[in-house]
């Protein structure tokens, strides 16, 4: 049979051998053929080797076992404890008189009791382990081996029972014990181990055997370490090194947080450090174990400097096995004993660069570890100069290591910088988005050092345009401070010289922009930085335009969209130009990496370029239901210039307030909910539908503006200020274009697809209600109410309160306040979420009760709102 | 628990041999055989032999077309089970006689009673290759086994028949 599963060539082949071989053996078992029992019993666990179900064999087993020959019991376990689980209850012989039995018995309970089992078993297994007949024993020498095996697998068994009914511990720790005493190695060698477990289930068990053994252990140790050669347990001339490590793991767990006990086995543990051989694989085993040991027990240093040397040792070792669990346990050290660790820093620097990639990630871990602020600099040096040529696969871990590595220790922005700068320019398409963030911030905070950055990376980038995110904040850079680059503002000593024209930082833009390999996050900074420099340069704001214009008929909706926008910008508002493209205010060091450590995953996936490339004057969205969105806007809204506060404010206020409502309100505004996703997802695909419907909007828009004009409330709405261009338009659209600080504007109501409701107006008070749905959930909508004072008192005890009808569900969050500022001052907002089981067929509606307090006076104003949109 | 499982797998990533410790169902143990063998078999011959998979840390030795994979706990000495694996090897050697892949396949049970002998319960049980082989002895009839459990060496059976 296994001839003619080897001889297929195809699953499908093999798998039509296996079903034929399972007919026949079926078969056979029908037929209650005594023969070929286990026969029919090996082919069956080959068949289950090969992963196919074989659960028809199990009566078989049970049939073997009963059997009386040996051969046929023993393959009865076999398939016993192949073929079976822990789920199944088996009885087995452990009381026959044959001790080959009892031992294939024990060895099948050993691996496969269930806890039902252990219960039972317990006092048998329990009298088998103390069981020595002396007859036997005298008998014959072999016979000997064999009982005292099974002995062994009798203390595996216990090991099993106690792990599956560990209350049942104390029944074994005394046979334990008198195992240790044992000199057969075997028995031995399961006894420690039983020993073992016993300690991890119960600390009574620990703490008898850290009284009475310790001392038997570290004899047998010694015995062990100083015996004459035996043929019979030795490997490569040391004797029986399992029985080694399985006794320093006993000490181990016994010297662990005990001193007396750790105490009373140092010498023999640095017997072992220092006498074993370790130019065998078996020697270092031990030695591993041994430094493993005094790792971890209690000892005043002396030991532990010994460890750290074989460790030391293992490191310079030829082997690659070897150096890889130096690696593993000097990381553990370091924890324990920094500074004796250090001393193999070179070493380890070494394995870093090693040609075997689990020691390299080893090496770089533990290495990562060890730096500190005294070694950061030459560490980074190094590190850096390996950077260059290491393979690409570690690249990805090795410069994430170093960027790390760098921000931790940052003490001077100007080493940094330039650290950063090494990197990217090495690697830096493996440079992660939120590393390259935080150079900006950095970059941005450090205004004495602008000039010398924008120089350095325009040096670099000539010189490696490949590496995508260098590109990146080279072109923001040069786009923020390209007046600096022509003029060697900021000059410092250690500065070669150069001469950058105007000329040449607008052709390294534009390298940026046409790269081939440029993605769209790049191409979009690029378009932003001509923008620009358009303005630092004015000489050269023709060439720009028509670089700019290039990228009108991109494939890609955000650049086609901005470079129109950045030439309407260019074509008809020069007047606000300068003030548009302002320097970027310096970046909140505190938001980011307050930002970075919290919402982190969030702010990935918002936009690539959300901390700070892309500069977006992104208003405060009115609504902001995604809370990734919210995170977003609130970081990102820069300080706006001069005038600009007040319309962002205003902003704020054309979405809550009804006043521009009304040509939306009545446009099923599908359209709009478009161009806005569209606004928010920058560099992220949109669906196809989307995307041309968006486009279409943005072109018709441009193109033939007057019939288009009931979109223009739509655009003006929503603010796609460059694109709207019709004449009626054109003075609100500069206002908004004027209020704003640097770059184009783009307030974002995120996923608003619903045009806002005045719930509620009387004189005295109003209610809007704004509304949008959560993707996914087209039942449940969030609404925003928010409440302005209309007259000029203040109302205290302010609260609001919703009734719904069955088909409802309500669920209000607290308010942001309870007091409400008179004439307009302010606001309250609060929360609502509102589940619509009969979405598609009943509209909302809601009852609401608003209570306050206003001179002293409860006022109490009720009302019954009809008025919400079609299919909420 | 030291040792979670043992697979033998030849050159191509077809199993020969699996002995596990740990309940595991068809599904889970064809799935795990699959990750690790695709794992440690594009590995070469410069690399370590540890490579960490899931929980478990799998020791791996090479021997001709046959790969010896061992999963252990993360706590376990990795040299020593790579000792254990040469140790497994030369026991095999010295029932087969030059084992090899075939010898493994045709011969299932005994591997699997070998490896009985030596681990259990996921321990090193046995370490002394005479012993481990003894119980191979019996079946294969070089010992005679009586009803009273009375066995007889080798040396004892030659005297015997002799």
């Amino acid at each position: 049979m296994i001839r003619a599963i080897r001889a297929c060539k195809t699953a499908a082949e093999e798998r039509a051998v296996v079903r034929k071989e399972c007919a026949a053996i079926r078969a056979s078992i029908n037929e209650d053929d005594q023969d070929y029992r286990h026969r029919n019993l090996a082919k069956l666990m080959f068949i289950q080797m090969l992963g196919y179900p074989t659960h028809f064999g199990q009566m078989e087993c049970l049939k073997l076992i009963a059997s009386a020959g040996f051969p046929e019991k023993r393959i009865g376990y076999l398939g016993l404890m192949l073929l079976l689980d822990e789920r199944q209850e088996v009885l087995i012989d452990l009381n026959h008189s044959n001790q080959y039995i009892v031992g294939l018995a024990l060895c099948a309970l050993g691996n496969i009791c269930s806890a039902e089992m252990a219960r039972d078993l317990a006092p048998v297994v329990e009298r088998l382990l103390q069981f020595r007949d002396p007859n036997i024993r005298k008998k014959k020498n072999l016979q000997h081996t064999i009982i005292q095996g099974k002995n062994a697998k009798a203390a595996l068994c216990s090991i099993r029972i106690i792990k599956k009914v560990p209350d049942l511990a104390e029944n074994f720790i005394n046979c334990a014990a008198s195992l240790l005493k044992e000199k057969h190695h075997g028995v031995l060698i399961t006894g420690v181990q039983l020993c073992a477990d016993l300690c991890k289930v119960s600390s009574e068990a620990l703490e008898c055997f850290r009284k009475k053994c310790t001392e038997g252990l570290v004899r047998t140790l010694r015995d062990i370490v100083n015996s004459p050669y035996s043929p019979e347990y030795d490997i490569s001339g040391i004797t029986d090194p399992y029985l080694h490590i399985r006794l320093l793991k006993l000490l181990r767990i016994l010297g662990q947080g005990d001193a007396d006990a750790s105490d009373r086995m140092t010498d023999i543990l640095a017997q072992v450090a220092t006498k074993t051989e370790s130019n065998k694989n078996a020697g270092n085993a031990i030695l591993y174990e041994c430094v493993e040991t005094i790792m971890s027990i209690e000892d005043d240093g002396g030991l532990r400097v010994l460890a750290i040397n074989i460790l030391g040792k293992f490191l310079s070792n030829r082997d690659n096995n070897i150096r890889y669990v130096a690696l593993n346990m000097l990381m553990r050290a370091t924890t324990l004993d920094a500074q004796a660790v250090q001393r193999h820093r070179a070493t380890i620097l070494d394995c870093v660069k090693d040609s075997d990639a689990s020691i390299r990630k080893r090496a770089l871990e533990l290495l990562y570890l060890l730096v500190n602020e005294n070694n950061v600099k030459p560490l980074i040096k190094e590190l850096i100069e390996y950077l260059e040529v290491s393979d690409q696969e570690f690249k990805g871990d090795l410069t994430a290591k170093i960027c790390s590595l760098v921000e931790k220790f940052s003490s001077e922005k100007i080493w940094y910088i330039d650290q950063m700068l090494k990197v990217l320019s090495e690697a830096g398409n493996f440079v992660k988005d939120e590393v390259w963030h935080a150079l900006i911030v950095v970059i941005s905070n450090a205004s004495d050092l602008h000039g010398y950055t924008v120089r350095a990376l325009y040096r670099a980038f000539l010189t490696s345009t490949e590496q995508e995110t260098l590109v990146r904040v080279a072109v923001w850079c040069i786009g923020e401070y390209g007046d600096m680059l022509v003029n060697n503002v900021g000059m410092l000593d250690i500065e070669d010289p150069i001469t950058v024209t105007e000329c040449h930082a607008v052709d390294a833009v534009e390298v940026a922009i046409k790269r081939h390999t440029s993605d769209l996050t790049t191409k979009a900074m690029a378009l932003i930085a001509l923008l620009k420099i358009s303005s630092r340069f004015p000489s050269y704001s023709e060439r720009i335009k028509g670089i700019i214009v290039q990228n009108k008929g991109n494939l890609v909706l955000e650049l086609q969209q901005r470079s129109i926008e950045f030439n309407r910008i260019l074509q008809k508002h020069q007047n606000i130009r300068s003030a548009l493209v302002e320097r970027m205010p310096v970046l909140d060091e505190a938001t980011f990496s307050g930002r970075m450590a919290g919402s982190f995953p969030t702010a990935i996936s918002t936009s690539s370029g959300a901390p700070s490339n892309l500069p977006n004057g992104i208003a405060k969205p009115a609504t902001a239901p995604i809370p990734d969105l919210l995170d977003l806007s609130s970081d990102d809204v820069p300080a706006p210039s001069s005038s600009g506060g007040d319309f962002l404010q205003d902003l704020l206020g054309v979405d809550l307030s009804p006043t521009p409502a009304p040509s939306g309100a009545d446009k099923p505004p599908k359209a709009s909910t478009d161009v806005l996703l569209d606004l928010l997802s920058i560099g992220t695909s949109l669906p196809v539908q989307t995307g041309s419907s968006a486009s279409d909007i943005l072109s018709s828009s441009q193109d033939d503006k007057a019939p288009f004009a009931n979109f223009n409330g739509l655009a003006s709405l929503s603010s796609l200020s460059a694109n709207a261009t019709s004449p009626a338009n054109a003075a609100p659209m500069m206002d908004l274009l004027d209020g704003h600080g640097p770059g184009p504007q783009k307030p974002e109501e995120n996923g608003q697809a619903y045009p806002s409701l005045v719930a509620y107006e009387s004189s005295s008070l109003r209610v809007m209600f704004n509304f949008s749905k959560q993707p996914g959930s087209p039942q449940t909508t969030l609404i925003q109410a928010t409440f302005t004072n209309l007259s000029s008192n203040v109302y205290n005890d302010f609260l609001f309160q919703a009734a719904v009808p069955k088909f409802l569900q309500l669920h209000l969050d607290p308010a942001t306040s309870n007091t409400l500022p008179a004439s307009g001052d302010g606001s309250i907002t609060q929360n609502l979420k509102v589940t619509n089981s009969q979405h598609g067929k009943k509209s909302l509606v809601m009852r609401v009760r608003i209570a306050y307090k206003t001179n002293n006076k409860d006022v109490l104003e009720e009302r019954q709102i009809n008025n919400f949109p079609q299919n909420l | 628990m030291g040792i979670r499982f043992i697979l033998m797998v030849n050159k191509q990533g077809q199993t020969r041999l699996a002995q596990y410790y740990e309940w595991l169902t068809l599904e889970e143990r064809r799935a795990l055989e699959g990750e690790i063998v695709r794992k440690c078999l594009a590995r070469n011959e410069q690399q370590c032999s540890f490579v960490e998979h899931r929980n478990y840390k799998i020791v791996y030795r090479r021997y001709a077309s046959l790969f010896f994979l061992v999963g252990v706990d993360n706590d376990e000495n990795e040299l020593a089970i790579l000792e254990f694996i040469h140790l497994l090897v030369e026991t095999m050697d010295r029932h087969f006689g030059n084992v090899c892949e075939l010898d493994i396949m045709f011969h299932l049970e005994k591997a699997h009673f070998m490896l009985e002998e030596m681990v259990m319960n996921g321990c090193i049980v046995e370490t002394s290759k005479a012993n481990i082989l003894t119980p191979e002895m019996v079946m294969n009839g070089c010992i005679v086994e009586t009803s009273n459990a009375n066995i007889l060496t080798p040396v004892q059976l030659l005297e015997k028949t002799s």
